[in-house]
């Protein structure tokens, strides 16, 4: 039942959206992280709210223990799938060191959002090269000179402490939703319509604890 | 209804659509979830086929037959199949045949960048490119259409990009267009020299006709904005320049780039200041628009080499209005940081791992590999590997290098790695020629029991069909004694099982006739084998360990140094056990169930 109120509640939002440009979100990671679903579940909020959207994805090897980036452009029309150098509005990182790698890409006043932990790559693993000691100090730095925002979450640990570790997309995925702006939607009853009702509870709260930062 | 779909996504449900009935293929990145898709659509016979060649024959013989048939590859796989497409271009079809080919510009995952656009003019048929989903779906639809009214296969052209980026498609019901009735008609389905003389003129009367037909096609279509410069583009590359340029600039996009509308885009070229020519990788449209006189930019300020996107589209022209767009081109700081990569690696507990440091133990050997997860045993630690080329090659390269060493007077051993998918793709004719013609290599058929590489598809060894069904599994040990492999010239080896490998390895390297090595263990991703192993693992007893590294060699990243000791990640380790057949010490023991 629609009543006028939020048909006008509606068209007002829809006013909004056909004003603002398409907006960019790149999300990366390591194979296995759970970045995948993370961005399957916001392009299907995204796109329940009447956004034309843009989802690309790279895969290839990522189980073999690779790079994994989502990219994920919305707004009124959106054309290329791609986000450009400096062209992300927000940067997701699941992992420090890929932070660092992509972190070129956001936007001037851009918000970079960083799950404070750590995946050895092989050349790190086989002592050939150091993990990078003062990543955070480096990001801080780069968003400060981009007059962006940097948020550093322990993901891990808060979705450890709710019961699983693996929930940490899930508090990454609220933050996310928190810096884009779009926390007034039923985002939770997407993400239970992606996973097991088993699983419903610990994500719900996985997703709360990520929309207070 | 829409619903947001992958291009793969998209394709399928355009073949669902227009009521293929028929679809093969042999899987590669970024085309192996068309046939996944198509796999759900239960009116669609489908299936994994052998190779590419296999697949596209599949098709052609069910398009000669009346049905509707899709068959779909990587780039690489067009060079398989090339061979029944350049005749299916003589023979046309009765139902339509639509040829997939998906492309990888920036090699995301692909041993070469190959533009297969030049096939339709190569092989005389017609060439569509969509640009997104839904346009995957209606381009399928409509190459159904052309393939039947031009009796010809229509060659579908895609690319990473399109593959696997999500876009909103509108989903439409089934059309059911049932078997055309089949005729015999040995004039135009069995190309003699003689009969192959006369359609080869019908061939190029009906690419005149759907030349002509290519000017008012809706596929092609003018997007008119500012008229200072005219874009001519196609594919993904129209987004980028749609994104970089607006309603700036004009905007001719292609979606039928076989046979190029001539006069469409001789007029587009007249009410326009200057063109541009916007593609990835070769001049394909650029050559034919200045065949046709008229000046354009392109190629001379875009690259060949890899991927576009906006800001190198942005950088290259600058903006229409002369000064050069602004945003995303200054060089960003923070470049300077030297970041440690993050290379594919080995799994923990793949059982490719052992025949790769049971060869690394061996002197005077080539190792001629192929294409498959075991390709990574080029990388160190255990960088075994000499040459890589193209699926089959292991083996047939491998009696190259043995003859040519042989002439030579190099005493070297050639061993030839190939994955049970690839063997049977392609490895099988060269084991044969390495019987024939008395090699002395060693093929190692590293048997996972899977396609792994491409994301775990079934294939002819495994017993499963695509859509998971039980039948028959091939055999490897009987079918390469039928090759005429000796029996005591076989092992089959449990790659987990180091002592056991390396002594197969030994003996093949002595060896004076040609030698198989099945190593035999299911891909540890696979998810009844994550099952099975779930509790398994190693652990390093820290009081025993002499930090002399030797576990590190295999290349293993369940194994780090950390703060100066060797340590054990329980989580990703299966318990496969190789390194604690490397240690000296005995520091290394299995633990869990
Ligand atoms: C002609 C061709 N078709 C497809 C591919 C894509 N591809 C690369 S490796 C591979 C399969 C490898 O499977 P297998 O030989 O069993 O080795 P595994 O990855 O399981 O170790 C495929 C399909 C290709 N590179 N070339």
């Amino acid at each position: 039942m629609e009543t006028a109120m939020m048909q006008q509640d509606k068209a007002n939002k829809d006013e909004i959206k056909k004003e603002t440009a398409s907006k960019a979100l790149l999300l990366v990671g390591v194979g296995g992280q759970g970045t995948i679903l993370a961005s399957k579940i916001l392009s299907e909020g995204l796109v329940q709210q009447g956004y034309d959207v843009k989802m690309s994805e790279i895969h290839g090897m990522s189980q073999r223990g690779g790079s994994v980036t989502t990219q994920i452009k919305f707004g009124p029309k959106v054309y290329s799938p791609l986000i450009g150098p400096q062209e992300a509005d927000v940067i997701v990182a699941f992992e420090k060191l890929e932070a660092a790698r992509y972190m070129t890409q956001l936007k001037k006043m851009g918000t970079l959002i960083v799950n404070d932990y750590e995946i050895y790559p092989l050349p790190v693993l086989l002592g050939q090269q150091a993990y990078p000691e003062n990543l955070l100090a480096v990001l801080a730095d780069y968003v400060e000179k981009q007059a962006g925002q940097l948020k550093v979450l322990q993901a891990h640990t808060l979705a450890a402490e709710l019961g699983n570790a693996r929930a940490q997309n899930m508090v990454l995925l609220g933050a996310v939703v928190k810096a884009l702006g779009l926390e007034d939607f039923a985002w939770e009853e997407v993400i239970k319509s992606f996973l097991p009702p088993k699983l419903h509870d610990l994500n719900s709260k996985a997703f709360q604890c990520g929309l207070s930062f | 209804m829409k619903k947001l779909l992958t291009g793969n996504e998209a394709i399928a449900r355009g073949a669902y659509e227009a009521g293929c009935t028929v679809a093969a293929a042999y899987p590669g990145t970024p085309s192996t979830e068309i046939l996944e898709n198509i796999a759900g659509y239960k009116e669609i016979y489908s299936e994994w086929s052998p190779n590419e060649k296999v697949a596209v024959e599949v098709a052609s013989g069910a398009a000669i037959a009346g049905a509707r048939a899709l068959a779909a590859m990587k780039h690489v796989g067009m060079n398989v199949a090339a061979d029944p497409l350049f005749t299916m271009a003589y023979e046309g079809v009765n139902g339509g045949l639509v040829l997939v080919t998906a492309d990888d510009p920036g090699l995301h995952s692909s041993q070469n960048e190959q533009d297969n656009r030049h096939y339709a003019p190569h092989a005389k048929v017609a060439m569509v490119e969509p640009s997104d989903s839904q346009e995957c779906k209606d381009f399928v639809k409509m190459a159904f259409v052309l393939s039947e009214q031009y009796d010809m296969p229509v060659i579908l052209r895609v690319t990473t990009r399109v593959c696997h980026s999500k876009s909103l498609v509108e989903l439409e019901a089934r059309e059911e267009v049932g078997i055309k009735a089949y005729q015999k008609n040995v004039q135009k389905y069995a190309m003699t020299p003689a009969h192959a003389k006369v359609r080869h003129v019908i061939v190029e009367e009906k690419l005149c006709e759907l030349q002509k037909a290519a000017e008012h096609s809706p596929l092609n279509r003018i997007e008119w904005g500012g008229r200072k410069v005219g874009i001519i583009t196609s594919g993904i590359s129209y987004q980028y320049a749609r994104e970089v340029f607006g309603d700036e600039v004009s905007y001719l996009k292609l979606g039928l780039t076989y046979p190029l509308p001539e006069q469409k885009i001789r007029d587009f070229a007249a009410q326009v200041g200057e063109v541009w020519v916007i593609e990835e990788n070769d001049p394909y449209l650029e050559t034919a628009v200045k065949a046709l006189g008229i000046k354009c930019k392109g190629k001379d300020v875009l690259p060949l080499c890899g991927e576009l996107n906006s800001g190198i589209i942005r950088e290259a022209f600058g903006s229409p209005k002369g000064k050069k767009v602004a945003a995303g081109l200054v060089a960003a700081p923070g470049q300077e940081l030297s970041l440690p990569g993050r290379p594919p690696v080995m799994c923990a507990g793949c059982p490719h791992r052992g025949l790769f440091f049971a060869l690394s133990k061996l002197k005077d050997v080539v190792v001629s590999s192929d294409i498959g997860c075991y390709t990574l045993g080029l990388t160190p630690p255990l960088a075994v590997t000499d040459t890589v080329i193209c699926m089959g090659a292991s083996i047939s390269a491998g009696i190259g290098f043995e003859k040519a060493f042989q002439k030579g007077g190099v005493p070297k051993k050639v061993f030839s790695c190939i994955g049970d998918s690839t063997f049977f793709h392609s490895g099988i004719t060269g084991l044969i020629d390495a019987v024939y013609n008395k090699s002395k290599i060693c093929v190692v058929i590293l048997d996972n029991r899977i396609t792994a590489m491409t994301g775990h598809q079934d294939n002819p060894g495994t017993g499963r069909t695509l859509q998971g069904e039980e039948t028959a599994a091939v055999d490897l040990v009987p079918l390469v004694r039928a090759v005429g492999i000796k029996g005591e010239n076989i092992r089959v080896v449990d790659p987990y099982n180091l002592a056991e490998t390396e002594e197969a390895v030994r003996e093949a390297a002595a060896a004076t006739e040609p030698f198989v090595i099945i190593t035999r263990q299911p891909c540890a991703l696979l998810k009844d084998v994550q099952r099975a192993r779930a509790g398994m693992y190693c652990a390093i007893d820290q009081e025993k360990c002499r930090k002399c590294k030797a576990c590190m060699k295999i290349g293993c990243p369940a194994l780090s140094v950390k703060g100066g000791q060797v340590v054990i990640d329980a989580n990703s380790c299966n318990g496969c056990g190789l390194c604690l057949q490397v240690c000296k010490f005995e520091a290394i023991t299995k633990a869990g169930e």
